[in-house]
């Protein structure tokens, strides 16, 4: 890193032609720098380092570790948990997705529709997260609970026959299905929609949308043609703040699951403090990252988009 | 039809209404079950209404330990998250320097990582340190997930801000540190609060990381994962629901507050 070097000169304006900074002015922005990325060097990215070394040693715990260059334990790890993977992104794409579908309209009821109420509904969307994410999470459990009124209703409506068929639930039971999983997603990273959709929704004019209605556009051709393109950004940081630490996430899959819902995140976890197989659960999370770190910047070249969050 | 159409005009408010009772309904059932009394050792099924674990909110062994702990961390966490990256937002915004986009992403990159692969990386740098796990490593690890929010939340705010005014400030006759105590910082305040406030949620609230570096340390979060398997007492009910009247009074009282200052500076 080139925190140290010396600073380029600073530009010449009419104030400055007068004086030329001293060395020490110029060193300013060094000094504020400093800190803050010497932590995040010593504390993220140099991790990120052992880590990478950590996934090519071979040996035991009591033996201890060493280097031997042996890749094959990334070959190993993928035909392992390929499955865990799969589900993973699988999981996390769903819950995305519906976030989407969920989140959308209610950020737009905060931006248009609310009126004197938009500060209520706001807080009402933060002031959960207030409650610790891993306690509302265990109230999904009673929710879901089997012979609870959620599952009840969806058993008179027959929506869990089509649900089972589907492989998202087992008969008569939401809880411990995968359907309970992507529904614990969606619940824990909605409000990480919501908030950037609402911040890009709440910038665009309303002149925007009288004038298309003016120009005889539909509600529908209004909000496909102007306030959906105008609100990219928003879905672009909202996907993306929901489908990263989703596909990492394993409360979700812990709690609301079962063995047959583990995600990648559990895989790690395990390997990582209870068999303390340290390559495995390197490799593992270094493919988890290289695989979401690809997802990502493929994403936001397509949509895109450079200004983030 | 005039029930349909009026549902077909009102879609969207009913779409945003029924996702908002989604997110706030585990609220009200984890607010109901602090009244419960269950029969086993979950606290999963309603049993009778009862007002014991209000009564005695810390009457199980460990939790408001815990429960302090988290809150001890989070503060610091949040002073050091705020402090660092706060001079981080002003030197990015306000200075040309070298490696910008370097120092750019090394900042944005933490966000963009599953929280897992953070938790596992810096568990190995802990261990190959010999580092004894506990209070300060978690303290480490979470002013460096907050850090890159905190840049976020401020960098937004002193982007907005108008250059001139500082430099009216020094027109006056202010000097680098008055105007910066006078001036600078008071108008940066609302985006360094929301960065402290975010900073505080996110610590405070974290799981993942923490239960990689804790060691045996137990903070709040943890207290709960153990208590899903052990079994979950009715005070963690009564934490919870706690927390979010006092969130939502404090959010009230704030904005009671602005109001009144708008009205008495017209």
């Amino acid at each position: 890193m080139t925190v140290t070097k010396e600073a380029p000169p600073a530009p010449v304006t009419a104030e400055l032609k007068v004086r030329k900074p001293s060395t020490r002015k110029r060193l300013v922005p060094y000094w504020l720098l400093l800190p803050g990325i010497l932590w995040l060097l010593v504390f993220f990215a140099l991790p990120l380092v052992y880590q990478a070394s950590t996934s090519v040693q071979t040996g035991s715990l009591e033996k201890g570790f060493e280097v031997t260059w042996h890749f094959q334990t990334y070959w190993d790890a993928l035909t392992d948990y390929y499955p865990q993977f799969v589900r993973s992104l699988l999981y996390a794409g769903t819950a995305t997705l519906l976030c989407l579908l969920l989140g959308y309209p209610l950020a737009y009821l905060i931006a248009f529709k609310a009126g004197r109420w938009r500060n209520v509904v706001l807080v009402l969307v933060i002031a959960p997260f207030f409650t610790s994410f891993l306690i509302r999470t265990l109230a999904w459990k009673t929710i879901l609970a089997d012979g609870g009124a959620v599952v009840d209703v969806l058993n008179t409506l027959h929506v869990l026959d089509v649900t089972s068929w589907l492989g998202w639930t087992e008969s008569n039971r939401v809880l411990a299905t995968p359907m309970a999983v992507v529904c614990g997603l969606t619940y824990n990273f909605l409000p990480f929609m919501i908030l950037p959709l609402y911040t890009s929704l709440e910038r665009i004019d309303g002149r925007l949308h009288e004038a298309a209605g003016d120009l005889y556009a539909t509600p529908a051709t209004t909000f496909r043609k102007v306030t959906f393109p105008l609100s990219m950004p928003g879905v672009v940081s909202g996907t993306l703040l929901t489908f990263i630490p989703a596909s990492g996430d394993y409360v979700n899959a812990e709690l609301l699951g079962s063995t047959d819902t583990k995600m990648v995140g559990s895989v790690i976890q395990t390997q990582f403090l209870r068999v303390l197989d340290y390559p495995t659960a390197a490799a593992l999370s270094f493919i988890l990252m290289a695989v979401v770190l690809i997802m990502v910047t493929v994403y936001i070249r397509r949509s895109g988009t450079e200004d983030l969050v | 039809m005039p029930v349909l159409r009026w549902i077909r005009r009102n879609l969207i408010v009913i779409a945003g209404l029924l996702t908002l009772a989604y997110m706030i309904l585990p609220n009200v059932v984890v607010m109901v079950f602090s009244f419960n009394k269950p029969n086993g050792r979950f606290n999963y099924a309603w049993q009778r209404f009862s007002l014991d674990a209000w009564k005695d909110p810390c009457g199980v062994a460990d939790m408001c330990g815990s429960l302090s702990l988290s809150l001890q961390i989070a503060v610091w966490a949040t002073v050091g998250a705020t402090v660092l990256g706060t001079m981080i937002s002003f030197a990015l915004v306000r200075y040309r320097f070298r490696a910008r986009g370097a120092i750019n992403s090394l900042i944005f990159l933490p966000m963009a990582m599953p929280e897992v692969v953070m938790a596992a990386s810096l568990l190995t740098l802990f261990l190959n340190m010999g580092a004894q796990l506990g209070f300060w490593t978690i303290l480490i690890a979470h002013i460096m997930f907050c850090l890159s929010f905190v840049v976020t939340a401020v960098k937004a705010r002193v982007m907005s801000m108008d250059p001139r005014l500082e430099e009216a400030a020094s027109d006056l006759y202010a000097g680098p540190v008055q105007t910066f105590l006078r001036v600078t910082l008071p108008i940066a305040a609302p985006g360094i609060a929301a960065g402290a406030l975010l900073a505080f949620a996110l610590s405070f609230d974290d799981f993942i990381i923490t239960n990689f570096n804790a060691g045996s340390t137990v903070t709040f979060p943890m207290f709960v994962w153990g208590s899903a398997q052990r079994g979950t007492p009715v005070q963690i009910n009564v934490i919870g629901t706690a927390m979010f009247i006092i969130a939502v009074m404090v959010v009230v009282v704030g904005q009671l507050i602005a109001n009144r200052r708008k009205n008495s500076a017209r």
